[in-house]
């Protein structure tokens, strides 16, 4: 007689379950199978092409009617099963009830739902099955505002498939790049760029607080306040095992129904495989190792000797247009090694993890061809240490002699491009050469290759070295090791290039690490900052600790404290304010700065937030003692008090303080305003130092004490003090414009000329345009920074994480 | 064998950023890098003390703020041509939560 099977669930693990039973045995079970579902089995992996349109629900059934008749299967669609009875080894819907001898759980999962307000209104959907996928394409076709949180694979199939039915799309995700789990931040950032090439907005870092609306959803709001419309809100945060029917029947379940390498639970008669199952602490939640699961199971239930192995799994994205492809481990370790292939003009970028002289992590960005065969390696634990010189050029490349570059440049064609920014061919550049164009700067100049973009440089040096018969004598400095490019070239491809991120600079022009240097983060951080005030947020981690904390850190790792004492001014009230903090931190030491106002040293991190918040109430600010940004104006008691004073000197520096203070530069900026030629506030040895007289305003420039010690250098007499405040931010913001990261005002004005900065200030029109974007990016920089980071919340990470000076030490 | 003790969720650290763990024998530093790993280190650098904190992750590097030593936090060992290393400790994470070893706890002081 024949046994009685019974199936929980008509998905992807049990379909295919169900196939190589049949095929192998078609006598040995009777089967009913039961759905939640009010279907059977269909590829749910094809649900996003059929939210993109590229496919029909009909063209995505696995299993139809014809085949469960032919196989004998009693199907009970629509009807979820809600109890097993263990003992009498029956199962209930709330329909029916069937008997079994054997019992295979295989619900899949449940969409995991964040809980905010707002999460159970009419317009939420997750994305699981064809009503999800149904109720998206009803939004894409009413063309209506769509938000997806969360920007792992599923949601960015919801966000692809709405956007290409006509939605206008946002993606919401927590973490700093799109699916984290899959992709490194280079590849993150080049599947952000495609998806908003086609409209998609995309919101990183971004936590939802609530779903707003009346009797449906109307809105998004996240935590830092932005706020998205949303007509629908695809929820796609991840999934959990659907263990509930097994969890009620005291099965063993941990995060999923726990399983044995013959994919038996806890109960001899009852399996499970699939999405719902945990083997050996691992969860799925790709395909491959279910079916793995359903050959394992089909011959466990025929009474044959079988074990479920585990192997690591690729994911690629199904949206049309970004290609990518992922597998295995590809985080950075010990002994761990990448090479790195990035062609920015292609938009592609490819990387491989080896631990060796195995793949172990592949991650690929806009060409995947090579993929499966890199997945095969990976795979086999095949020893690449033969081939890894070409390895990341793919199975075409394998076998041949090593590529010589000199080699491959001879042999180009005069015709052949060699700068695709500006079209410039190999010929042109042989020739700008033999005309006497030697150094990569002249070939620039002469022919514009690799003026833009600058990734072919090489190239062009190579070119270079090939007509000049030897290596290019000059090669300009990269910025670090971590690229060949200038400071300068940086700067002026962010601009021309539009990039507006540290991974979009680092993708774009080619980076050789992943994640940067101490030393070039920083200078980017500031170069996007001032290139994109409005668009770019400050990166605090790419911050050296001072400018991170706000406060100057000690030798003995201890904090100094300085606020602002506006042009050297203060009051008693800020006294008072000053010392009751000194005495409520125990500050070890207070001093008179060099800089006219008050330090105060020695203070624990963890007490900086609250000595803020002090000195705030006391409406005293940051000084900004520890930034590469204005920090003190030194004044002299001028025309009000003293009896040679011109003008009013003290007034004048307050002013300049109030306009200047919270900017980022270069390096840091200190103003002296003296009130007569006797120059009591020291103005010329400042980078920008105004010394008052009957007439107006001696502005100088490019001064310092320092290492150095560098008298100003005449920049411009004014009249009136307007006057002398248009001019002094016009310097500044060229300043902050042109400098490399790191020079202080003189050593800048050294490079370029004093000549050319006049040229440049000395027209009114463009000392205008200046103030107005020096204006624009204080809209956004002028604010105490004090203030942010004592807020409540914005505390902790000045606190440490944990605190285990209580618990024995041995 | 590793005794885990769980001690806080991954964002509350911030990405290629630290946060510090306080004992009775000084401080250990959690550090976050970009692909979401997290690492324990003593939060004192060989040169001359310096908080590895509050220097700047970069990969799986961290520049001490003082005087840029870098060390490699998987093993602690100091890159270039610095010579020294700091103390590591086991540190993962799991489902979201940073987990670091008891050993932490129980430590000697090294120096
Ligand atoms: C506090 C103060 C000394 C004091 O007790 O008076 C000071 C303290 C420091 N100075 Fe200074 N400088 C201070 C006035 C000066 C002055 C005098 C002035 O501004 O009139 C100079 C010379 C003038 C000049 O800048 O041209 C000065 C030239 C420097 C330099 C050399 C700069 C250069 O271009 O050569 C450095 C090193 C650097 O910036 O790279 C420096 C760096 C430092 C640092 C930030 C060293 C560091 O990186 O840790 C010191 C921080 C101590 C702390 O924890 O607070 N400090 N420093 C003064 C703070 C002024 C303020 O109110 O903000
Ligand atoms: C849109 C989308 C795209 C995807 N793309 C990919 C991809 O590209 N690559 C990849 O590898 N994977 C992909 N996946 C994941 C893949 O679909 C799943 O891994 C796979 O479907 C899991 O199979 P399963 O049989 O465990 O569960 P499912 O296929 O989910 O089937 C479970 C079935 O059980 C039913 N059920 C649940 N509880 C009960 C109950 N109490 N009684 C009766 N029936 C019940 C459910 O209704 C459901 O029909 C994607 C998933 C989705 C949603
Ligand atoms: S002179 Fe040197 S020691 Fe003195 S405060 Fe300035 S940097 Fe520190
Ligand atoms: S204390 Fe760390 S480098 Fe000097």
């Amino acid at each position: 007689m024949k046994k009685k099977l019974v199936v929980i669930g008509a998905g992807m693990a049990s379909g295919r379950m169900l196939e190589q039973l049949f095929e192998a045995d078609p006598g040995a079970y009777d089967v009913t199978l039961f759905n939640g579902e009010p279907r059977g089995n269909y590829n749910r992996l094809m649900l996003s092409p059929v939210l993109s349109g590229e496919k029909t629900y009909d063209d995505i059934v696995t299993h139809d009617a014809a085949w469960y008749e032919a196989n004998g299967v009693d199907c009970r669609f629509g009807e979820p099963v809600v109890r097993i009875d263990r003992e009498n080894r029956i199962v209930h819907s709330n329909h029916s009830s069937a008997e079994y001898d054997a019992l295979v759980i295989a619900t899949g999962s449940a969409p995991f739902i964040i809980p905010v307000v707002g999460k159970e209104l009419p317009g939420v959907v997750t994305y699981r099955d064809l009503e999800d996928t149904n109720a998206m394409i009803d939004a894409g076709v009413a063309g209506k505002d769509a938000v997806v949180i969360g920007g792992g694979l599923l949601g960015l199939e919801a966000a692809a498939g709405m956007a290409a039915r006509g939605a206008s799309v946002t993606v919401i995700h927590l973490m700093g790049h799109l699916m984290e789990r899959q992709l490194d931040p280079a590849a993150g950032y080049l599947l952000q760029r495609d998806l908003e090439k086609r409209g998609i907005t995309v919101h990183c870092k971004g936590a939802t607080k609530a779903i707003m609306g009346h009797g449906k959803a109307e809105a998004v709001l996240l935590e830092d306040g932005t706020v998205y419309p949303a007509d629908l809100v695809c929820m796609a945060v991840g999934i959990r095992p659907e263990t509930r029917i097994a969890v009620d029947a005291h099965l063993e379940v941990e995060r999923g129904i726990t399983v044995d390498d013959a994919l038996r639970t806890s109960d001899p008669h009852i399996f499970a495989l699939g999405e719902c199952v945990e083997h050996r602490q691992q969860l799925f939640g790709l395909v491959a190792p279910l079916y793995d699961q359903a050959k394992v199971l089909a011959r466990t239930l025929l009474g044959e000797e079988a074990a479920f192995q585990p192997v690591k799994t690729a994911t690629k994205l199904k949206v049309t247009g970004c290609d990518l492809f992922s597998a295995g481990d590809f985080a950075e370790g010990e002994g761990r090694e990448d090479i790195v292939f990035r062609d920015p003009g292609r938009g592609i970028y490819k990387r491989l993890v080896l631990q060796d002289d195995r793949i172990i992590g592949v991650v690929m960005y806009g060409d995947t061809a090579d993929g499966n065969w890199f997945y095969g390696l990976m795979k086999d634990g095949t020893d690449i240490s033969e081939m890894r010189d070409t390895l990341i050029f793919g199975p075409a490349y394998q076998g041949g002699a090593a590529p010589d570059p000199m080699a491959a440049v001879a042999a180009l064609p005069p015709e052949a491009e060699i700068c695709g920014c500006n079209g410039v061919c190999k010929g042109t550049i042989v020739q700008a050469v033999q005309g006497g164009a030697t150094t990569l700067d002249a070939v620039r100049a002469t022919t514009k290759a690799s003026g833009s973009c600058g990734t072919c440089t090489g190239l062009v040096q190579q070119v270079m070295a090939f007509t000049l018969g030897s290596d290019v004598a000059e090669t300009p400095q990269g910025m670090c090791k971590c690229t060949d490019h200038t400071h300068e070239d940086v700067r002026r491809l962010i601009r021309t290039m539009d990039l507006k991120s540290i991974p979009a600079v680092m993708q774009e022009l080619g980076w050789k690490t992943v994640g940067g240097c101490h030393s070039c983060r920083p200078a980017l951080n500031f170069y996007l900052l001032t290139e994109w005030p409005l668009e770019y947020r400050d990166d605090r981690q790419s911050r050296f600790v001072n400018e991170r904390n706000h406060a100057n850190i000690q030798k003995d790792g201890t904090y100094s404290v300085v606020p602002r004492m506006w042009g050297g001014v203060t009051t008693p009230a800020e006294l008072r304010a000053i010392a009751d903090a000194a005495d409520r931190y125990n500050v070890p030491m207070v001093k008179v700065t060099g800089g006219q106002r008050i330090d105060l040293l020695g203070v624990r991190k963890e007490d900086l937030p609250d000595m803020w918040a002090d000195l705030n109430a006391a409406g005293l600010v940051s000084g900004h003692a520890y930034s590469k940004g204005l920090r003190t104006v030194k004044t002299c008691v001028g025309k009000e008090f003293c009896r040679f004073g011109t003008q009013d000197s003290t007034g004048l520096g307050i002013r300049l303080e109030k306009l200047l203070w919270g900017s980022w530069t270069p390096h840091k900026v200190k103003l002296g305003v003296s009130g007569c030629p006797r120059n009591c506030a020291e103005a010329t040895c400042k980078d920008v130092g105004i010394v008052c007289v009957d007439s107006g305003y001696q502005i100088s420039v490019s001064g310092a004490a320092g290492m150095e010690v560098k008298e100003t250098e005449a920049l411009v007499t004014v009249p009136t003090e307007d006057e002398a405040v248009e001019w002094t931010a016009a310097f500044i913001q060229l300043y902050r414009e042109n400098a490399r990261y790191l020079d202080r005002a003189w050593k800048w004005t050294a490079k370029v000329g004093l000549d050319w900065v006049k040229e440049h200030l000395s027209d009114a029109e463009n000392r205008r345009a200046l103030n107005e974007r020096f204006e624009l990016s204080q809209s956004v920089y002028r604010r105490d920074p004090w203030a942010e980071h004592a807020k409540p919340g914005a505390r902790d990470e000045f606190s440490p994480l944990a605190d285990f000076r209580l618990e024995a030490a041995e | 064998m590793t005794n885990w003790i769980d001690i806080a969720a991954l964002d509350d650290i911030p990405p290629q950023g630290a946060r510090l763990i306080r004992t009775r024998t000084g401080c250990v530093a959690v550090f976050r890098t970009h692909d979401d790993r997290v690492f324990a280190l003593d939060d004192r650098c060989p040169h001359k003390g310096g908080p590895l904190s509050e220097g700047i992750v970069a990969g799986h590097t961290i520049t001490c703020p003082l005087h840029n030593w870098v060390f490699d936090l998987n093993t602690g060992i100091a890159q270039g041509a610095d010579d020294g290393s700091v103390a590591t400790y086991p540190a993962r994470v799991e489902n979201g939560r940073v987990l670091v070893g008891s050993e932490i706890i129980a430590r000697r002081h090294a120096a």
